[in-house]
């Protein structure tokens, strides 16, 4: 009989017709791709996109250079110069990211001790040049300040799972 | 010996030990903050708590000696557990009482990273457990002078700073005030410590309470690469590990050295390194129409070579500074005698000394055996400037010991009691024939010593001031069998010199040839135009405003008074940026490894040397260090052993008795020391930010204050 229920499937075009079932299915579903960048996907509040460097409230910078997102850097995407500054509290004088050698695994921001290094959700900083990358003090603060609001969100809803 | 159980094992131990070495000993390790090797026990940090089984309590490791500890009513030794329950659950306890007013700052704290109260607390303290609500208690800041920065909330109360003070540097400008909680450790009077080993309590101090001011914020102790090498601040060759990052040294800090420095460190040693970034000469220059001009290596021989050839050897000459290595010391050397020059000198401060045995020009009693002396004579030097960690040496000896001291010359604060004999050299005169009182004691000494400092060597009549130090040694015997102190041999006339370089260079031979001139007719030279050329290897202590017309080549590493007179200036690399061998007062040969590249177009200065000789036609035979080196081991086999002071060889007269030269005596000129000012002594110190602060505060003011 199996030669019969397979001369039927070929002589009625049956694979042709289930194809075209599932085409059809999916044609009148709802669509899973966005149109990117007018459309954009939820991101978690832990995601991990490029860095910022925060400020308190009172504008003061939060990073005191003590050093340990260089230290903990796997990449060593990370440079670090500090000195005491005029009222004597240690501060950073270089703050550097190269985000070419960044693998974005979000140490830095685990190892600060004052939220100051974080990776916000920022996803598309692509650039045409390589030197762009090279992320400096006043890149990082630039961005702490655009994305504040959103960084601040995202640390409160991630605060009770710490 | 006492027999003592400790954590199960059976040891044998020496009473007058403390149950904390006895236990180390065993094996164990005993946390501690207070307590330590070389200051006395205070017993207050309580962290070496131990369980002796049958005690009451915990006790004190640090505070309780092994004869104290009786052996139990059985018989059975004594047991102490170090790591049990008891034992483990009372230093949690007290981990737990020093975190209470330890603020958590550890992330702004420079001792992060290298902070005994940071390994502890994750090594001894409670797991994740706070249950301390209340508020810290919060204390001012100090001030300690330009070096030390304080950040006292930090302290923990270990005193072990104020005991150093007390002790060891001899200054007691350290103190605390109130108790209980309330205790601080103050200068009392918002003074700077006014001590040459002021740094060491940065690195006594177990928490980050008293941190190096120059070092401030600027680096971690994990990103810096840890140099072993040797100072050349003073003639002692402190050991000493230079940390660096990058191309820069971030900080300078005393390697442990039991003959040498045991672990301290003058503070110009220590601070030292930022002279090393500025005023450097980092390309070479050539004066032109009387101005210095930037110039290219080969412009630079070129202009050296084409002088040279117009001079005869006899109107040039060489002189090698205070911080130059041996390889370039012999580099020159070799380059100047295949030029057939005669006019060599290594001591340019004009010290009467050299040519002889070695035993005539080295610091014989060694270091170490300070300890084994019972009088000490000290001749024109101020060993508290010349040689500040040899002075603490002494200041131990004499709090431990019986220990007699009397100086010929200027009167100083050396931290001991010192018996003012004079100032005059014909005290000298007075102690050899007997008629001086002191030289009484130096004949009942068993070990007396005779320290003759480079103030007394550098005068016209040094020679005959060595002279009647060596017959002041020899008829109070100062010169014993031979061996060191622990041998139970004893030489006692010693030369305290005040440059690293210079005992190198007296191995070396790098002295007037025949008809030769030493530094001080090479200038009468220059002056009145019989010297046409002179080399400076890093000299920078002599007066060159009486080098006349001379052609002048400076080899260095600073913009300093021998290069500002130059025509020729090679950039040479300080003692951080080569590798070199140097030789301590004690002829004890030590290697300096390089930490650092030097900056711009600066060389070696044994490359340059080699460099030069091709252009003068005269290369010479080594191409590497290494073989540089060869030759040097061949020509003086005591390079080979490193870190061994020179052995005593004994009273032989032919030795003792050629040591100086017979000679009147200037009595009416006092002794003093060389040393005008510790903090700015050579080249790299001048160019120091941090030095000429000290020297404002410290020399300055108390000079003020004197007038």
């Amino acid at each position: 009989m199996a030669w019969l229920d397979r001369t039927a499937r070929t002589i009625f075009l049956w694979d042709f017709v289930m194809g075209f079932a599932v085409a059809m299915k999916y044609f009148f579903r709802p669509k899973a791709t966005l149109n990117y960048p007018f459309e954009r996907s939820a991101l978690s509040p832990r995601f991990r996109g490029e860095h910022a460097l925060r400020r308190y409230a009172s504008g003061e910078e939060r990073c005191i250079a003590c050093k340990l997102c260089e230290a903990v850097c796997p990449a060593q995407a990370i440079t670090i110069e500090a000195e005491p500054r005029e009222d004597g509290s240690r501060r950073t004088t270089r703050y550097d990211i190269d985000m070419v050698k960044c693998i974005y695994c979000g140490l830095c921001q685990e190892a600060c001790p004052v939220d100051a290094i974080v990776e916000g959700p920022n996803l598309d900083f692509s650039v045409e040049t390589r030197e762009e990358l090279y992320y400096d003090k006043a890149r990082l603060l630039a961005n702490g300040d655009r994305w504040e609001r959103e960084i601040a969100k995202n640390l409160e809803l991630d605060a009770p799972y710490r | 010996m006492a027999k003592l159980i400790i954590d199960g094992k059976e040891i044998e131990a020496d009473p007058t030990l403390t149950l904390l070495q006895a236990c180390e000993m065993a094996g164990a390790e005993i946390p501690r903050f207070c307590y330590h090797e070389r200051l006395s026990i205070a017993g207050n940090c309580r962290m070496c708590l131990v369980e002796w089984v049958g005690s009451p309590k915990p006790q004190a490791s640090c505070a309780l000696q092994v004869k104290d500890i009786p052996p139990n009513r059985d018989g059975t030794p004594a047991k102490i557990n170090t790591s049990s329950p008891v034992a483990r659950k009372a230093r949690e306890g007290v981990m737990e009482f020093l975190l209470i007013n330890h603020p958590l700052d550890c992330p702004i704290c420079d001792q992060g990273g290298e902070c005994d109260l940071q390994d502890q607390a994750m090594g001894y303290g409670r797991a994740s457990f706070n249950r301390f609500e209340e508020n810290k208690r919060a204390v001012e800041d100090k001030y300690m002078g330009p070096l030390v920065k304080t950040s006292m909330n930090r302290c923990i109360q270990c005193t072990r700073c104020v005991r150093f003070a007390t002790e060891i540097a001899g200054v007691p400008d350290l103190g605390a005030t109130g108790r209980g909680e309330d205790m601080e450790i103050t200068t009392y009077l918002e003074k700077a410590i006014d001590s040459e080993l002021s740094g060491n309590v940065i690195d006594l101090c177990p928490v980050g309470a008293l941190l190096s001011k120059p070092y401030s914020f600027t680096a971690r102790p994990w990103e810096l690469r840890k140099t072993e090498s040797i100072d050349v601040m003073d003639a002692m060759g402190c050991n000493i590990r230079i940390d660096s990052r990058g191309r820069e040294v971030m900080r300078i800090l005393p390697r442990i050295n039991e003959g040498v420095n045991e672990e301290w460190l003058g503070d110009k040693s220590r601070f030292v390194w930022d002279g090393l970034k500025r005023q450097r000469l980092d390309r070479p220059f050539i004066r032109r129409n009387g101005k210095l001009e930037p110039a290219s290596w080969a412009e630079a021989f070129a202009a050296i070579a084409a002088k040279v050839k117009t001079i005869a050897p006899a109107k040039m000459a060489a002189i090698v500074g205070d911080l130059a290595a041996a390889e370039e010391i012999k580099a020159l050397r070799d380059l100047m005698r295949s030029l057939n020059v005669a006019n060599l000198d290594c001591r340019q401060d004009g010290a009467k000394i050299g040519g002889g045995p070695r035993q005539s020009y080295l610091f014989n009693s060694t270091f170490a055996g300070i300890e084994a002396a019972d009088a000490i004579l000290l001749i024109g030097t101020n060993p508290r400037w010349e040689a500040p960690v040899l002075n603490a040496r002494i200041r131990k000896t004499w709090l431990y010991g019986n220990l007699k001291i009397a100086n010929v010359g200027a009167p100083r604060d050396l931290t001991y009691p010192v018996q003012q004999l004079g100032t005059s050299a014909s005290v000298l005169e007075d102690l050899v024939s007997g008629a001086n009182p002191f030289a009484e004691i130096l004949k009942n000494a068993a070990r007396p010593m005779i320290i003759v400092g480079a103030g007394a060597l550098s005068r016209a009549d040094g020679a005959a001031i060595l002279r009647l130090a060596a017959q002041l040694a020899a008829s109070t015997g100062a010169i014993g069998p031979a061996g060191n102190a622990t041998e139970g041999g004893w030489s006692g006339l010693n030369v305290l010199h005040s440059a690293a370089s210079r005992v190198a260079g007296l191995d070396l031979s790098f002295l007037p040839g025949a008809g030769g001139r030493d530094t001080g007719a090479i200038l009468e030279g220059a002056a009145n135009g019989d010297i046409e050329f002179v080399y400076l290897l890093g000299a920078d202590e002599i007066d060159t405003s009486r080098l006349g017309k001379a052609f002048l080549v400076y080899q260095g590493t600073h913009g300093d008074i021998g290069a500002h007179r130059a025509d020729v200036i090679l950039p040479a690399a300080a003692y951080t940026e080569k590798s070199g061998l140097y030789v301590n007062a004690e002829g004890r040969v030590q290697l300096a490894n390089r930490a650092t590249f030097p900056p711009g177009e600066a060389k070696e200065d044994w490359a340059i040397l080699r460099a030069l000789s091709d252009v003068l036609g005269k290369t010479l035979p080594y191409d590497t260090v290494e073989q540089l080196r060869e030759k040097l081991y061949a020509e003086l086999p005591h390079f080979v052993v490193r870190d061994v002071p020179a052995q005593h060889v004994g009273a032989d007269p032919a030795i003792w008795n050629a040591v100086g030269t017979a000679g009147k005596i200037d009595a009416a000129r006092p002794l003093a020391s060389p040393i005008v000012d510790y903090y700015l002594s050579n080249a790299i110190a001048r160019a120091s930010e941090t030095m000429a602060e000290c020297s404002r505060i410290y020399v300055q003011r108390s000079q003020e204050a004197a007038e």
